[in-house]
């Protein structure tokens, strides 16, 4: 008995130590949020292990209301977004002690799929207002001009839950501040079931990051005002001539320290902006 | 010998309450099963307070009961104006547990009556066996069935621009509760006594005719909370309704239009809110509400069953 508790305690004692030094020389960052940059941020963590193998990144994707909710209750080191955060959650941070500081890691063009079989040439952002926004009076394709067959003729519009950023900046920049998106849309989890249901429902439109785009659907070229239809493109989204681009983001609680700060500055660097590219996202900084 | 044993259980007998091993060991099991007797209680009323202590400052303060009820927008994150109405999402949830019904009860009736009164020997056993197997087929399963292979089977057979609507999820849903359905319809139908097959088989009925005039009378109550209980089944029923439903909030016209569930709401956007926010707190009288149906459901088959045992 006595022989029993001795050794008993060794091996907890052993266990103590080997669990401390692990503790010490390995750091875990908890990155969650945009389903939009989850992919990016997934590669960038990979890549990062060979930078600094001390530092582990744990990217969890869930949209950007759930990264920000996640970073106003502490239980996340960074948050990656698809939108600005809004006033109210910066009040709530501010409330728990903690200013959000804000990067831009990237710039996403938001790509308007239809089926593949849709013979659309373009779309305008106020046909897009139309068919998505509330009281708008496009149902069919054939008010657009288009012939679709007959059982495909109803507009199919899929869109996202109601606290992705996607959806957020797309009604900003479609429907804008004012007008609110008309009931009835599917609205989907993640980036990747918007562009999967369209690619198998003729009559579909949706809305989703460029970098999902797949064989299986079409991108529909964008036209904003007077201006010429502009397809989605890693460069149409660098030179800003792509109307629906926009801004990815990423937040910390306060200004950055230590393995955060190393973490942010490796991915605003060239290695790191490298790896967005690669992804099908515009990089901030210019790249040779 | 025998009387032995009877001095030792004698509760007048002195050395009774020795308080060896076994004393112990007997007093221990007690204290055990009747915490996990109670826990039931305390887990019903722990999560009844605590859903209701979250949703409370949306029902004082936010909350407008004509708009919550009676107003299909349900517009939480709206910067302008945020709106909490439930009646498209109640539709939902209704029109897609009304199918399923529509779907369940004939099916599981139909197998229950064979399981119980038709099949005999090896038949009745693994029937048994994969009703049962299909009541253990995970929820995530049945809505990639209907995500994946029945809205794209609706698509080709009706001619509809998508497949994911009131159709495809009632479908799955009630393929989900007819398992449980059959289960319980069959011990109804069990619990008939033979004498009451044998009365009317002596009085020259048939197969057909002692089912139909005697057993299922019989068993009524038994069917009906069987059917009482599908209705909960389905009525809380989220990944799959999520998934097979389309997530649309839109009042169903006709069975072919998707639709969104209250269940599957919570499940999508509880994830997504900050803490204490007015849509969390809206999600969580969602909750409530779906709680306090459950609750009359499985309260009314409860009854239902104890009427029987009363007559």
């Amino acid at each position: 008995m006595r022989w029993r508790t001795i050794s008993l305690a060794a091996v907890l004692a052993v266990a103590g130590t080997t669990a401390c030094g692990r503790g010490n020389s390995r750091n875990v960052l908890q990155n969650k949020g945009s389903d939009t940059l989850v992919n990016v941020a997934q590669a960038w963590a990979e890549a990062y292990k060979t930078v600094n193998p001390n530092v582990a990144i744990a990217v969890t994707g869930g949209g950007s209301g759930t990264g920000i909710s996640a970073l106003i209750n502490g239980t996340v080191d960074i948050a990656n977004a698809s939108r600005k955060m809004k006033p109210k959650e910066m009040e709530h941070a501010k409330a728990n002690g903690h200013e959000p500081k804000e990067f831009v890691v990237g710039y996403d063009a938001l790509a308007v799929y239809v089926h593949k079989d849709n013979p659309i040439t373009s779309i305008s952002l106020a046909q897009l207002a139309e068919i998505y926004g509330e009281d708008g009076t496009t149902v069919a394709w054939s008010q657009l001009g288009v012939q679709l067959p007959e059982d495909a003729d109803e507009i199919v519009r899929i869109s996202r839950q109601n606290n992705s950023g996607t959806y957020a900046y797309f009604k900003a920049t479609v429907l804008g501040r004012e007008r609110e998106y008309k009931l009835g849309s599917l609205d989907q989890a993640g980036s990747k079931d918007v562009v999967a249901l369209v690619s198998h429902t003729p009559g579909a439109i949706g809305y989703s990051g460029l970098a999902y785009a797949t064989p299986d659907v079409k991108l529909v070229p964008v036209v904003a005002g007077d201006g010429p239809a502009v397809m989605p493109s890693v460069g149409t989204a660098i030179d800003r001539t792509y109307p629906i681009a926009r801004p990815l983001f990423m937040y910390t609680l306060g200004e950055p320290t230590g393995d955060e700060k190393a973490y942010l500055d490796w991915i605003l660097s060239p290695a790191g902006q490298k790896i967005i590219l690669d992804k099908g996202y515009a990089p901030v900084t210019e790249l040779d | 010998m025998s009387a032995d044993i009877v001095s030792l259980h004698d509760p007048g007998a002195g050395d009774v309450d020795r308080r060896d091993a076994a004393w112990y060991w007997d007093k221990l099991v007690q204290v055990l099963v009747f915490a996990g007797g109670i826990s039931g209680i305390v887990c019903v009323l722990g999560i009844f307070v605590f859903i209701s202590k979250e949703g409370f400052g949306f029902i004082t303060n936010t909350m407008n009961f004509t708009e919550f009820f009676s107003s299909p927008e349900w517009r939480p994150t709206s910067d302008a104006r945020p709106t909490y109405g439930i009646l498209a999402l109640a539709a939902g949830t209704a029109s897609v547990t009304g199918l399923a019904m529509l779907v369940a009860v004939p099916f599981s009736l139909g197998a229950a009556i064979y399981i119980g009164e038709f099949a005999t020997g090896k038949v009745r056993e693994v029937l048994k066996v994969l009703v049962e197997l299909l009541a253990a087929i995970p929820s995530v399963v049945w809505g990639f069935i209907g995500h994946s292979i029945i809205s794209r089977l609706i698509v080709t057979m009706f001619d509809v621009p998508v497949g994911l609507s009131v159709l495809n999820a009632g479908l799955i849903l009630g393929l989900m509760a007819a398992p449980i359905m059959t289960t319980i319809a069959e011990d109804a139908l069990k619990a008939v006594p033979d004498g009451f097959r044998e009365a009317a088989e002596a009085m020259g009925a048939t197969r057909w005719q002692v089912i139909w005039r005697v057993v299922l009378p019989a068993a009524k109550n038994g069917l009906l909370s069987a059917v009482l209980l599908g209705i909960g089944r389905g009525f809380g029923e989220t990944m799959a309704v999520l998934m097979a439903s389309g997530h649309a909030i839109n009042m169903p016209d006709s069975i072919f239009d998707p639709v969104r569930a209250l269940t599957a709401t919570i499940a999508a956007e509880l994830g997504e809110t900050a803490h204490g926010s007015d849509h969390y707190s809206a999600l969580f009288t969602l909750g409530i509400l779906l709680f306090a149906v459950t609750f009359v459901i499985n309260l009314t088959a409860d009854i239902v069953v104890r009427g029987r045992g009363k007559r």
